[in-house]
């Protein structure tokens, strides 16, 4: 079970940050600003968002709750579950397929030794694989929080996670700032 | 050498900033126009150029602005599709990168034409740091004086914002980029009516391709005659091209319309020729929801005249031959390529990205990806293979959006094409290509 009574409020920062998107739009449409607070959200909150930050956001728009969770169901971006400190997200559509990321996958799977979807137990990483990231020139691609990770191969995930592991990477933050 | 519109100046250092963009003539499109043609004036030139949109359908982008319902009071919105997730395309996310100025320029043009006066840029929401990038680039047309109120003294004002999505392919559908744009779920829209009618807010809007609004400051400063002497029969101009899979150069390059497709994929200033000195096999020539051809296919039509990159020679010989230009995705398979695993991870893909409003479209994708699964794993039957086609031709012009068409066609021509790769999966109950 969640913990409900949690207290959850943004910072007069991220509050002042959110005010200045929401006045994008005009007057009664501040809806529109759904999709950047719940980037927004999402990273603040470990990199998922509960349902009491759903509420939370829901406030802050004057919408109802439904509202928020029928959008953050919808797209592929919103974690609903916790996930790792590092999400690592591997494309396996065709054009990086054809250069190699199956070969990837099976890699960070082992290294980490854990399947996409899920996470380590320790919490640091989480492995999931994604559709076409728009980078299919420099396939395999890999993206971390708002990195790309280009022209990939066995041998530079290895470093790559060697990296991530000494600075104990954090994959959300937020993306605005 | 070919004519550049878009990648002239990509080199040069610096050229994301004002500064830099300015000094090589940036923004005098703006000038000129705001201070010496209507926005009427400027449909026209844009309608005489011939300029088709670069999003995928290739319809006609001054006869788009057109149709805009200017006889409301209502106000007018124009809207940049950043959201490119066809798979093998990557030209918008490159260009906006290098050149976020160009494309401010052209959103400026368009919403002076159309009248707008609040105007955003829809960018897919992995791309958080070129909406960064765009976002900075923003702030100083602003501090310039070319964005917000009266812009160079004139009375046009404009506001222009980025939104980022949410991680959904289906949002760059342009009704389905309005709902999200409104902060709700990427179901497209019934039309009509159309977006110019109805759009944003229930207001009349315009959304365009990164790329077509991108070519507009060209267009304005040279002129439609000079951007329509360039291309072939209804392909006027150049077209960003992203090249990936199988090739020695995988990248965007910009040709002009009617460069013969073999050149593209052979010569050194384009592809640079099959990886590995492998054979070609196959091609997907505008994205993944467009029909594969075999090489003798994309290099010479069914007539045996060499295969253009245009909307009219790629879409030569119709379904049964031929395909279309699309995005300009540009996916190359050399002969150890398996085209039932490619197609597999397509229609993983439309399966995933279905908005589930139509059952043809949420149901048909995913039984194409079981089906394809498991021809793939050798547990597939000879009538998996007509159950495929079948499924695709149930789909294909039943749904809302054309997500369930681009869905179905893969799917279709690689059977049409390939047929004989799927049964030998069948017969050796393996996949004959795996390493
Ligand atoms: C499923 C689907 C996805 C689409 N994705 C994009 C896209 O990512 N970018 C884009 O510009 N157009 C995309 N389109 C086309 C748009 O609906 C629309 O036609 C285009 O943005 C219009 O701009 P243009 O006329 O400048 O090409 C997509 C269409 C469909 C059906
Ligand atoms: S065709 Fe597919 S994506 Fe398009 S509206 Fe129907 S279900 Fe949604």
């Amino acid at each position: 079970m969640q913990d409900t009574k949690k207290n959850i409020a943004f910072s007069p920062e991220t509050l002042e940050l959110i005010g200045k998107i929401i006045r994008r739009y005009p007057e009664g449409r501040q809806k529109s600003a759904l999709l950047p607070i719940l980037h927004i959200a999402q990273a603040e909150n470990d990199g998922w968002l509960s349902s009491e930050v759903m509420d939370y956001v829901a406030s802050l728009l004057s919408i109802q709750p439904i509202e928020v969770y029928e959008v953050a169901t919808f797209y592929t971006m919103f974690n609903l579950k916790p996930v790792g400190k590092c999400v690592i997200e591997v494309c396996q559509t065709g054009p990086c397929w054809l250069r190699g990321s199956e070969e990837l996958v099976k890699y960070f799977e082992q290294r980490l030794g854990i399947k996409p979807g899920q996470t380590t137990a320790d919490g640091r990483f989480t492995l999931k694989t994604v559709e076409c990231l728009a980078a299919c020139g420099n396939a395999p691609v890999v993206q971390v929080g708002t990195e790309y990770h280009e022209n990939m191969s066995v041998e530079k995930a290895g470093e790559l996670l060697d990296q991530w592991t000494s600075e104990n990477k954090c994959s959300h933050t937020n993306p605005y700032l | 050498m070919a004519q550049k519109i878009l990648l002239n100046n990509i080199d040069v250092p610096g050229l994301a900033t004002f500064e830099v963009y300015r000094k090589l003539g940036g923004y005098s499109a703006v000038e000129k126009t705001l201070k010496s043609l209507t926005p009427d004036e400027v449909t026209a030139e844009v309608k005489k150029s011939g300029l088709r949109g670069r999003g995928g359908a290739g319809f006609p982008t001054g006869m788009k602005w057109s149709f805009i319902d200017k006889s409301t009071d209502k106000p007018r919105y124009f809207v940049c599709n950043f959201d490119e997730s066809e798979p093998g395309t990557f030209k918008d996310r490159y260009f906006g990168t290098l050149n976020p100025h160009q494309l401010i320029e052209g959103m400026i043009l368009g919403s002076y034409a159309l009248g707008a006066k609040t105007s955003y840029i829809y960018i897919r929401g992995e791309l958080f740091y070129v909406l960064q990038i765009i976002e900075k680039a923003i702030e100083e047309a602003y501090a310039n004086g070319f964005l917000g109120k009266n812009i160079l003294g004139t009375d046009y004002s404009l506001d222009l914002y980025c939104q980022p999505g949410g991680g959904a392919y289906i949002c760059g559908e342009e009704t389905a980029l309005i709902e999200s744009l409104e902060g709700k779920r990427g179901n497209p829209r019934i039309k009509p009516p159309f977006p110019a009618i109805v759009g944003l807010y229930d207001c009349p809007t315009v959304v365009n391709n990164v790329e077509t609004i991108s070519v507009l400051p060209w267009i304005l400063n040279n002129g439609a005659d000079a951007y329509s002497s360039i291309g072939v029969g209804n392909s006027k101009g150049t077209k960003l091209i992203s090249a990936c899979g199988h090739i020695n150069k995988p990248g965007i390059y910009e040709i002009e319309l009617g460069l013969p497709v073999e050149e593209f994929i052979y010569s050194d200033e384009y592809c640079g020729g099959i990886l590995n000195g492998n054979k070609l096999k196959a091609v997907v020539a505008g994205g993944s929801s467009v029909p594969i051809l075999p090489a003798e296919l994309i290099l010479k039509t069914a007539k045996g005249e060499p295969r253009l990159m245009s909307y009219e020679s790629l879409a030569e010989g119709g379904f049964e031959t031929g395909t279309m230009m699309g995005s300009g995705g540009f996916i190359v398979m050399d002969d150890t390529t398996c085209i039932v695993k490619n197609t597999l991870t397509f229609a993983r893909f439309y399966h995933h990205e279905s908005c589930g409003q139509c059952s043809p479209c949420r149901e048909g994708t995913g039984w194409m990806e079981k089906i394809l699964q498991r021809i793939e794993d050798g547990n597939g039957t000879m009538k998996d293979i007509d159950l495929l086609f079948n499924i695709s031709k149930h789909i294909e012009g039943n749904t809302i959006c054309p997500l369930g068409d681009a869905a179905a066609w893969p799917v279709a021509a690689a059977i049409r094409h390939f047929r004989a790769e799927f049964e030998e999966h069948v017969k050796q109950q393996k996949c004959p290509l795996s390493r």
